[in-house]
């Protein structure tokens, strides 16, 4: 990993490219930092915080933020007075770890790569923009981000909402939508996509720090697309958030207030005062895209983003060079990730020839055996004065003397250092230690590093605890020195206590099937495995229907203009042409069994009497059913001919005939959908709307296409097709669910009545067509999530492992999904997701193994009695019931297993435990901590 | 002055979440009461009903699990 590093060039062709790299100098030492963070403490010169958008101070020496990775300072030349004046150098004798270092000066690598990701994510807003809204004419008009910093509770305000004015907390407050986005103005033409979400969660959180605060967001649409975003707006609804769509024409200083004038639909003029007026600034490109793609020789968008296309949305137009995140298209978090993982994919299936080149392995010295004997030696860390500027060390270290199993104790300035790490080893050898208990900082950070120690040193690696009396105890009681000596002495003796019971956990690995299976043949299907098969692994592509192709075969062309059919063709081809690919064509999943790595499927082909049954092996399984249109009730749909779908408007468009695009059309958004029939939003339907007028004004221009919305969702990109149909004569009008649009007839004609809100009358159509935009249902997740004890949402979506960070994997280890069993999703989602998924699904595939961690929960037989109380308490599906000797018993899958421990405290026979937390270890830690009569005799005495 | 209540605390703490915002704790510096002794378990799933009788028995005046 490179920080602090600007990329400069890059040479050469896939599988052998030359990237020059420009490491800037930090003038700290990474490898000895610790992270301390004294020498913030010392610095002496202020610097304005730019993690914290500037909203407060820090120093030059700093580090941006707690978790910043790697939890390494470094020196801001700007500002530092040794660097700018050659003076200073306060921190050089106050780094006890000796980091410092002045010297370092810039230096360049060529650096040998096989492929390039490109992530350079998005830039800011200019301020010229931010100030059409009265940005910097007055302190109270504050950006989207500097709010976010503002109500984070570790941020520079610990969360407190306040006017920077007078300080006072505000009592209204504004949020202008689309600042940046959506304006031509400033050549933004596009939707930033994540702007209404944010502003929803900022207004939620400034809501729960206050719920007196009064909160209006100003909108032109609502577009919270996203899997389950809708209900986060229903919730900000529900506590009081007011929405309003407006268009906010100015924010005022107005005495110590603000005033923002703006405009109705229905053309009324209005003035509210607030306290405070945040702007939801959009993603605009990366600040030097342009020299990004000079470097890389990649094409930019209109709008400075990476040129990708639809159905290649992570490809840029340089070979080798993928691109992930938000430089390909504003986007969110999930999305971000699904893209990462789909470019690391479609990287790995570049350089399939290069995968193991160059690894090194490292051997470790032969574990020793035990001896019965337990021989504790306990090292207690200073951290330089981190931990002994507060907690007496050795006092702690002293108290250990007469604890059982104790053999030794010492003391070190930093225990983590290069020769404490020796030290340590030599320690081990000389006392014949068997169990190590280190005083220091938190084994969430630490413990790999003195696992590793251990295992040099011939011990297992399960034989060390770690007692935390930095992070959770000198530093959070650094006014009460002796208490926080106090604490430090008991939580060594508890952590002395467990490791008395510590014993060496077998490192377990199990084999993996090299091959994947996926089920579902549409685009989602297709492409990941092809993914997969690109990587080099076999694949089953499971269709239930007769042919490949899924609903990419109902669509005609997509809003960027491809022809679908042609793509189609070509995709059928790739995977038909792919000797790794095996397809299966009626076939069906009917049972499956085993757990990551080793999984076993029946699977049934054909029908009737040909129908067979075959079982097939394979380590992982993409989930990609699809989905399909929703045929809503009320709307005379499949009643009355001259009422369709948008998927069957387009089919008709794309035909012949020659009334295809009749003279007059109403759409109809949601219908259906958002709290209709279905209660979500499925994403794709505005921009079919979009798309299938379009063409009918492309065909017949002077066709009447009335859109009735409820909110257009034209996000991203596509924003531009809007706002092109709007210039040709489309006319869009929103409705309210509380007054939906409605469809009847009248003899033989055709009526649609709703509320113009524009023009605030009721209206009375007759359209030779209507064209309802239907929602998506998933198909095929309520069996496959039977068979695979895999959670779906309410809406019967699959439900992913971690909505934001592992959004294309299931909570059951080894199982991704992928297309609309996700959730409803346009084309290009779709895709990155498909190759996201086939990437993760590679992962044990490419790895060959699944390493097990040795804290997995390992099940007595002996005293269970069958009950599967855990089985069917395992969030994990890592329990089985098996039969031994005509006995029911539960018996762990290790590499599904996450090591939570929920059915050893539930067993009823304490038939379970959980390696490195048995029942006996936490019981005499308890007994530890309650073991406290010495000290309170010493307080008598 | 009458003597102030210092009770001891006995805590189980989910590694994943509660002992991570104890750590995150420590690097932001915010300072609490040192009342708090910890025991880190991978899941507070982990924790049966039997471990807080026992620290009561033990002498814990409360018991606190983050998770």
């Amino acid at each position: 990993m490179l920080t602090n590093a600007d990329f400069l060039s890059l040479e050469g062709k896939p599988g052998d490219f030359t990237a020059k790299v420009r490491l800037r100098p930090r003038y700290i030492d990474a490898d000895s930092c610790t992270a301390c963070g004294l020498c913030t403490q010392y610095c002496p010169r202020h610097h304005v915080d730019d993690y914290n958008e500037g909203l407060s101070l820090t120093r030059p020496i700093h580090i941006d933020y707690a978790q910043a990775v790697p939890a390494t300072y470094y020196i801001d030349p700007e500002s530092c007075l040794h660097l700018q004046h050659d003076t200073c150098q306060i921190c050089v004798p106050v780094c006890q770890s000796h980091a410092i270092n002045f010297d370092q000066k810039p230096e360049e690598l060529d650096l040998k790569v096989g492929a390039v990701i490109l992530s350079p994510g998005f830039g800011k807003i200019s301020e010229e923009t931010l100030e059409k809204y009265g940005y910097n004419r007055h302190p109270d008009i504050v950006t989207s981000i500097e709010f976010e910093r503002m109500t984070t509770a570790s941020g520079p305000f610990m969360g407190e909402v306040k006017c920077f004015s007078d300080g006072r907390h505000p009592k209204r407050l504004a949020f202008i939508q689309c600042v940046g986005s959506r304006d031509l103005g400033c050549n933004n033409g596009y939707c930033s996509s994540v702007c209404c979400m944010y502003s929803i969660k900022e207004a939620l959180v400034a809501k729960e720090h206050d719920p007196e605060v009064d909160i209006t967001i100003y909108y032109m649409d609502i577009r919270t697309q996203g899997k389950e975003f809708d209900k986060a707006r229903e919730r900000a609804e529900a506590i009081g958030i007011k929405f309003v769509r407006a268009r906010v024409a100015d924010v005022t200083p107005w005495e110590n207030r603000l005033q923002l004038t703006y405009s109705t639909l229905d053309g009324k003029h209005y003035f509210e005062p607030y306290d405070m007026v945040v702007l939801s600034v959009g993603l605009e490109s990366p600040r030097d895209a342009r020299g990004i793609a000079e470097k890389t020789g990649i094409d930019l968008n209109r709008y400075d983003f990476c040129e990708t296309s639809t159905f290649a949305p992570l490809t840029t137009s340089r070979d080798g060079v993928i691109v992930a995140g938000a430089f390909q298209g504003p986007k969110d978090i999930p999305e971000s990730v699904t893209q990462a993982s789909a470019a690391a994919g479609i990287a790995a299936g570049m350089l399939t020839k290069q995968r193991g080149q160059g690894i090194v392995h490292k051997s470790y010295p032969e574990e020793q055996p035990m001896d019965e004997e337990v021989r504790i030696g306990v090292f207690v860390c200073h951290c330089g004065i981190n931990i002994s500027s507060v907690v007496d060390v050795h006092n702690v270290e002293e108290s250990t003397e007469d604890m059982e199993g104790v053999v030794y104790h010492t003391d070190s300035l930093y225990s983590c250092s290069q020769d404490a790490q020796e030290v340590l080893k030599d320690k081990i050898k000389e006392h014949n230690l068997n169990r190590v208990v280190i005083a220091a900082c938190s084994p969430r950070t630490h413990e790999p590093l003195f696992q590793e120690t251990l295992k040099d040193a011939g011990l297992n690696r399960s034989l060390i605890e770690m007692v935390n009396i930095r992070d959770q105890c000198s530093w959070v009681h650094a006014n009460e020195p002796e208490a926080a000596t106090d604490k430090s002495r008991d939580l060594v003796r508890m952590a002395v206590a467990k490791a008395r019971g510590m014993k060496p956990l077998p490192e377990q690995t199990v084999p993996v099937t090299p091959r994947a299976m996926v089920v579902g043949g549409g685009i989602a299907g297709m492409t990941a495995a092809l993914s997969i098969a690109d990587q080099g692994f076999e694949t089953l592509l499971l269709e239930k229907g007769k042919t490949l192709g899924g609903n990419l075969g109902l669509l005609n062309h997509t809003l960027a203009g491809d022809e679908t059919a042609k793509e189609l063709k070509k995709l059928v081809a790739r995977v038909q042409k792919n000797k790794k690919i095996s397809v299966a064509t009626e076939a069906e999943l009917t049972a499956i069994s085993g757990f990551i790595g080793n999984y076993a499927s029946v699977i049934s082909t054909g029908s009737g009497k040909k129908k067979t049954e075959q079982t097939y092996d394979h380590g992982t399984v993409v989930l990609a059913t699809g989905g399909h249109e929703h045929r809503p009730g009320g709307y005379l749909l499949d009643k009355n001919s001259k009422v369709m779908t948008q998927m069957e408007l387009e089919k008709r468009l794309a035909g012949k005939a020659k009334n295809r695009a009749p003279s007059s059309v109403v759409m109809i958004q949601c219908a259906g959908s958002r709290g209709d029939d279905l209660n979500y939003c499925s994403k794709v339907c505005c921009n079919h709307a979009v798309k299938n007028a379009l063409q009918i004004k492309e065909i017949n221009p002077d066709s009447q296409v009335i859109v009735l919305y409820r909110d257009m969702r034209t996000y991203g990109y596509a924003e531009d097709a809007y706002r092109e149909a709007r210039l040709k004569g489309v006319v869009f009008i929103p409705y309210e669910i509380a007054n939906k649009p409605e469809v009847y007839e009248k003899g033989k004609t055709l009526h649609v009545k709703f509320f113009d809100s524009i023009m605030q009358e009721d209206m009375d159509l007759t359209p030779d067509l209507v064209a309802l935009s239907v929602g998506i249902v998933p198909e095929g997740t309520e069996e496959l999530s039977k068979l695979l004890k895999a959670p779906l949402t309410n809406d019967r979506f699959f439900l992913e492992a971690h909505v934001k960070l592992r959004p294309v994997e299931l909570p059951v280890d080894g199982v991704y999904v992928c297309g609309l069993a996700h959730g409803p999703k346009p084309l290009d989602e779709t895709i990155a997701q498909a190759q996201a998924a086939a990437a993760k699904a590679a992962i044990p595939l490419v790895k060959g193994f699944v390493s097990v961690a040795p804290i997995v929960s390992i099940v007595d037989e002996e005293q269970c009695i069958g009950c599967s109380l855990c089985a069917s308490l395992c969030p994990y599906g890592a329990i089985e019931m098996i039969k031994v000797d005509k006995k029911r018993k539960a018996r762990t899958i290790a590499a599904s297993c996450k090591a939570c421990g929920i059915c050893a405290s539930h067993c009823p026979t304490f038939a379970i435990t959980m390696g490195g937390f048995t029942n006996e270890q936490i019981n005499s830690q308890i007994s530890a901590f309650g073991d406290v009569g010495e000290k309170e005799t010493a307080e008598v005495s | 002055m009458s003597e102030q209540y210092n009770p001891r605390i006995l805590g189980f703490l989910c590694n994943w979440c509660c002992y991570a915002a104890a750590d995150a704790a420590g690097v932001s510096r915010f300072q609490y009461p040192p009342n708090l002794r910890t025991i880190r378990v991978m899941c507070t799933g982990r924790v049966d009903p039997a471990f807080i009788f026992r620290g009561f028995i033990e002498g814990a005046d409360g018991i606190f699990t983050g998770g």
